[in-house]
Parts: C-alpha cells; structure tokens; sequence
C-alpha cells in the first residue's frame, strides 16, 4: 500500500479540472501548472472554489472531470494519506488528545520513519517553540498552535506543502509576522507551499506567484507585480488593491501606443497593456500613479482636466484624495506626503495627471464593480 | 449576608432529597444488614446483633449469582458497545439534517414501560414468535433449541434495555470530534483503520467510559430481564435480593448482598476508570 514518494516530486499539474456539487459547480474546467519550489497562492474571495481546489489536491475531495499530476505520476483517485502531500489546515486540526511532539511526531510514525525525536525537535526548532513539546494543543495560543500545524505539515519534508487561510484566525499584527516567517521557512526547507487564501496583501507579500480565481475559474495569473500594474479584467484590478476605471474608446495609434477617447479628452496607453477586444474600453489608472496639480501648472504625460477635490483624507504616509470630474465620476488619488503637508484643499479647481505607461486597458463591455464590492474580511467556509 | 447564603439556599432542595431517599436509607439497609432473627420471634422479625458473618454467609450462598450478574452485564456491555458505536458514529458524522430525528429513534423505546418492552421480546423469542421458527427453518438451530429462559435471552435483553445509555453518552462524545482532525489524519499518512485506531477512539473515550458505566451497572444489578427472559439456572444477584426481600423475607442477607454488590460494582468501576485514563481527556 505505501506510496513511492519519490516517483512523485516535481511540477503540480492540475488537468481540466471541474468540481460539481449537485448543479453548483465549485471549480469549472481548471488547468494550472505549480512549478516545483515556487510559493503559490491561489487568490479570490469566499466561494470562488480556492479551498475545493486545495482539497483535491490534498485528496479530500475527488474532481468531477479532470485529472492532477504531481512529476510523472497521476494522483487524481489517490488516497490522501497516499500522497506526499501535507496540509496545514484553516484551523490548524491539531489533535488536541496528543501532545505538541505527538502531534509532529504523527505523520513520521505512520511511515515508521526510525529517528523520530530528532526530525520533532529540528522542526520544533525551526517554529522556534522547542519548549512546547509536552504540552497539549489548547494550553496553546492560536500562533503558536499555527506553527505546530505548520510544523507537523513539513516535518514530513512533503513533495507539497498545502496552506488553508493559514493566517486566518490570527491578529493582524501576527498576521503579518507570520507572512514574513511562512516566506522565510518556505526558503529554508526549499518545498513547494500552495497558499490558498482571500486575503490580497498576504498573498503578495508572500507567493511568487499568484493565480487569482473567481466563480471557479483561473481570471489571471502571475507575478505579484504583474497582476497588480498589469491587469487583464476589472475583477483582477479591483481584488487586488484599487484602481479608477475610465470609460473611453481607441481613437489611433502611435507607434507602440494606443491613443484613447476618455469623455472628449485624449491619452495614450502601451499596446501591450492593452486587454481590449475592441475600440471601446476602459482605462484603469491606480491611484497612486496618479499625480493632482493646480490649474496652472505645467504637467506631462497624461492630463484629464476639469477635476475638483470632493474630499481630503489624512492617512499618514499619504493623503487620500476624491476628486470629482465633469462626468460625473468620483477619481481616488494617493499622493505621498513627501512634505509632510496636505497641499491640496476641498474645493480646489486640478488637473490630474500621470505617467502613460501607468495605464491598462479592459474591455469596454467589462463589470466595473466587479471584485470590489467583495468584502475580504468575511471568512466564511466554502 | 443575603448573597452568601443564596447558593445554600440553592442547595438545600437538592440536598434534603439526597439525605431523605439516598442517606437515610443506606443508613437503614446497612443497620439491618447486620440483624439476626429474634429467639422465638415471628417470620420477619430481627433485631441488632452486629453480625457481620451475614456478609461471608451471603456472598459464599450466591457466589453462583454474583459472578453470573457480572458476566451478564460485562457481555451486555461489550454488545451494546459494539452495536452502539457505529450507530453513534453514523448519527454524528452521516446522518446530516435526519440527525435529530435518529436520536428520537434512539431514545424511542423510552415512550413505553421497560417491563413491557422485556415481555415483548419473550413474545418475540418464544414459540409462537417469528425468530424460533424462521431459525429452525434455516437449520441455525436444532427443532428442540429454545430461546426463551436461557441466558441468551437474558443477555440480550438487558443488550437491548440499555443501549440508549451506551448510544447517547457515545454520540455526545463522537459529534464533538472535529471532523478536519480526521482530515488531517489522513492527509498525514494514516489509513481509515489508524485514523479510527489514533484519533477518532482516543477522542471518543469520555463517550465511552460514559457509556459502558451507564450500561454495565444498572445492568448488574437487574432482575427484570433475568426474571422475564430467563430460567432458575439464569438467576442473577438481583434476583436473589428481590426473592430475599419479597418472598423468603429475609432482610439482613438481602441488604448484605446490596452492600456486597454495591461495593463490588465500585470497586471495579473505580479500576476502569482508572485504566481508561480519561481524567486529562474531559
């Protein structure tokens, strides 16, 4: 019945995948390669069918249609306990009858693994909680409970390592000590991590890459940077961080440029930033790319006149600026307090203006809502 | 002053209820435990002696009894563990929105008398019912084999009478397991029987011991079912102390048999418990 782990390392190859409970259909037609030693996130908001895909992954739960491959070998009706795949789960699942070594020690013991005490202790090590061996997982807090399901996960040197809402229940300061632990451990132990989470700012911070999921489907992939400065659909540019969505249609050409009809006034955009099936767009400008000046001051780049500041909001390293424009629509502005002074009043006459290779363009027929009205913070079970 | 007194106050019903109904007669059994029959009195009459011997006398007469009552009870229990796990399993894990309506199922029986329930099933077991005849035509039993008034019959009953005591303890125990904890036992490279082997019974053991103790002692001390479903060759202990007290109407072995039982069935709760090790469990 054993499993030859080392027939099944390398790439996770997830095949058309689809996942149906009754009509509702969790994962629709999924492919997606992880390569081997990349921190992975899968991002979306509740109910996108992230947490489905891990489990079937993990072997909980068997696709529909579809098949997963881990190397060479298939592993899509492979048990779980079969598989050398390790899950760190949302609320840890620790076993609270066993002790903190017993807990790590588990995984070890069932593949009669001989030196049991000494894996346990460099693990426990590595969590920096060595001197919680003999206790029992509720005389714990909820981190360090994290880093013993953490550390029972990859004691076991899985070929994949699966994370759950790993941060879920913690507090946000934790939270973002943890980001830069998991990133760090994930380095050291040199496995592949999965991280399946809602939360955008955790999944940045620490995967290389990023697929972003929505009603089961992949909406886009890649880097971090590559997701958030070069958006494909409006979901994407408002899941991750804000962006101001303009509608306009192409108007010309200029070499590698696409010049844009943005209600009356011209811009330019890169062709390469373009996702626009045809001439009717919209722009997506982030925030902070965007610069406001008074009436009269010269500007470059791209200029969109008219504008007035509907509201000021202090933040500390940035001031939050609403500003309305003659059609009607509300833009939001970052600007750095580089100063140390809010310049800018509420009722000031500007121009707003920004860098052309900042813009990105969607398709005009596009939800602009879509992903924003998501609240990340709702962290129900799916 | 007033908030002081409260929880006593709070107390004394409960208490005035132990020492009327509990206290008082433990008192009154143990004083006539140790009578003997007064010189020339009448049938029933005894008076104080502090004879201890009646203990040696009593248990040494129905040494038969006592150890048949255990091993009943000890079967009894093993059975109705065996019959109620899984059905407490199913109805945590399985049973999904039927959950609440398995458990009235299971507490069901409850709506009519216990008695009645024990007669029913020597109507079952007998002659005239369905199971001696459908057996004998199968060949599992011989044309001469009875049911009735043998310690089969006994043991069942009493299997039957108290699983409900087995199976709410057990499900109580069980529906509190986190199911991610058996996830999470498979995902770490144990099969079904392991996962069940090293998580689902070492969490399940309050339900357990619970549940074994809620059946093995009322069952050693029935007479219901012996008297019922069994024969004179199946008496059990209660038996001899109900026939003690009602027929023969001798007191002081009766009450020294009780206090015999009594002691026995702690002592040997006090060892499993121990054994079972579930005090840091609860």
């Amino acid at each position: 019945m054993s499993f030859d782990a080392s027939s099944a390392r390398g790439d996770l190859i997830l095949t058309r995948i689809t996942k149906e409970y009754g009509d509702f259909k969790a994962v629709d037609d999924l492919t997606l390669t992880i390569p081997k030693g990349s921190f992975f996130a899968l991002l979306g908001p509740s109910g996108c069918g992230k947490t489905t895909t891990l489990r079937m992954i993990a072997g909980l739960e068997e696709p529909t249609v579809g098949s997963i491959h881990l190397g060479e070998t298939d592993i899509t009706t492979t048990k779980p306990y079969q598989r050398p795949i390790n899950t760190v789960f949302q609320n840890y699942a620790l076993f609270p009858h066993l002790t903190i070594f017993e807990n790590i020690a588990f995984g070890l013991r069932r593949r009669g693994i001989k030196d049991v005490d000494a894996a346990v202790n460099k693990v426990l090590n590595l969590v920096e909680l060595p001197h919680l061996a003999g206790r029992k997982p509720t005389q714990l807090s909820g981190g360090q409970q994290q880093r013993i399901a953490l550390a029972r996960a990859i004691v076991n040197r899985p070929a994949l390592l699966l994370l759950d809402e790993p941060l879920g229940a913690l507090d946000l300061k934790l939270r973002r000590q943890m980001q830069i632990e998991l990133k760090w451990i994930q380095k050291e132990v040199g496995l592949t991590f999965v991280h399946v989470t809602h939360d955008q700012e955790e999944a940045m911070t620490m995967a290389d890459t990023i697929a972003v999921m929505n009603e089961g489907q992949i909406e886009q992939m890649g880097s971090p940077a590559e997701l958030y400065d070069n958006p494909e659909t409006a979901f994407v540019a408002n899941f991750l961080g804000q962006s101001n969505l303009i509608k306009g249609t192409i108007s010309g050409n200029d070499g590698d440029s696409i010049i844009a009809d943005l209600y009356g006034q011209k811009i330019s955009l890169p062709k390469k930033r373009s996702h626009a099936v045809d001439n009717s767009i919209y722009a997506g400008i982030r925030p902070e790319k965007f610069r406001i000046s008074l009436l009269n001051t010269p500007v470059s780049g791209n200029v969109l006149s008219g504008g007035h500041i509907e509201d000021v909001s202090y933040i500390g390293v940035s001031t939050q600026y609403q500003v309305a424009m003659p059609w009607g629509q509300e833009l939001i502005v970052f600007e750095q307090n580089d100063d140390g002074v809010a310049p800018f009043n509420k009722g000031d006459a500007v121009n707003i203006s920004w860098e052309p290779i900042f813009t990105f363009a969607l398709r005009g027929d596009e939800d602009v809502t879509a992903g924003s009205e998501v609240n990340p913070e709702v962290l129900d079970e799916e | 002053m007033g908030k002081i007194r409260t929880p006593y106050l709070l107390l004394l019903p409960g208490f005035l209820f132990l020492f009327t109904f509990f206290i008082l007669p433990i008192v009154n059994l143990a004083q006539t435990s140790t009578q003997t029959p007064i010189a020339g009195g009448d049938t029933g009459q005894y008076e104080q002696t502090l004879r201890f011997q009646n203990y040696i006398d009593a248990f040494i007469e129905n040494r038969e009894q006592f150890s048949r009552s255990f091993v009943y009870a000890l079967i009894a229990t093993v059975l109705a563990l065996m019959i109620s796990y899984p059905l407490a399993y199913a109805i945590a894990f399985k049973a999904g929105k039927y959950k609440n309506f398995l458990l009235v199922l299971v507490v069901a029986p409850f709506f009519t008398s216990f008695l009645l329930r024990t007669v029913a099933w020597k109507q079952i077991l007998g002659e005239e019912g369905f199971v001696v005849p459908t057996l004998r035509t199968l060949g599992i039993i011989s044309p001469s084999t009875t049911l009735t008034s043998t310690a089969f019959a006994v043991v069942m009953g009493m299997t039957y009478n108290f699983l409900p005591f087995m199976t709410l303890p057990l499900y109580a125990s069980i529906d509190r397991i986190d199911p991610r904890t058996l996830e999470a036992s498979g995902d770490l490279y144990a099969n079904a029987f392991t996962t069940f082997r090293k998580v689902t019974l070492p969490l399940s053991m309050p339900g357990v011991v619970a549940g074994t103790l809620l059946t093995f002692i009322p069952a050693a001390g029935d007479y219901v079912n012996a008297a019922i479903l069994g024969s004179p060759n199946t008496k059990m202990i209660g038996n001899v102390i109900e026939s003690r007290y009602f027929k023969i109407v001798d007191y002081p072995t009766a009450a020294a048999l009780s206090f015999t039982l009594m002691a026995a069935i702690l002592i040997l709760v006090t060892i499993y418990i121990r054994k079972a090790g579930t005090e840091e469990l609860v």
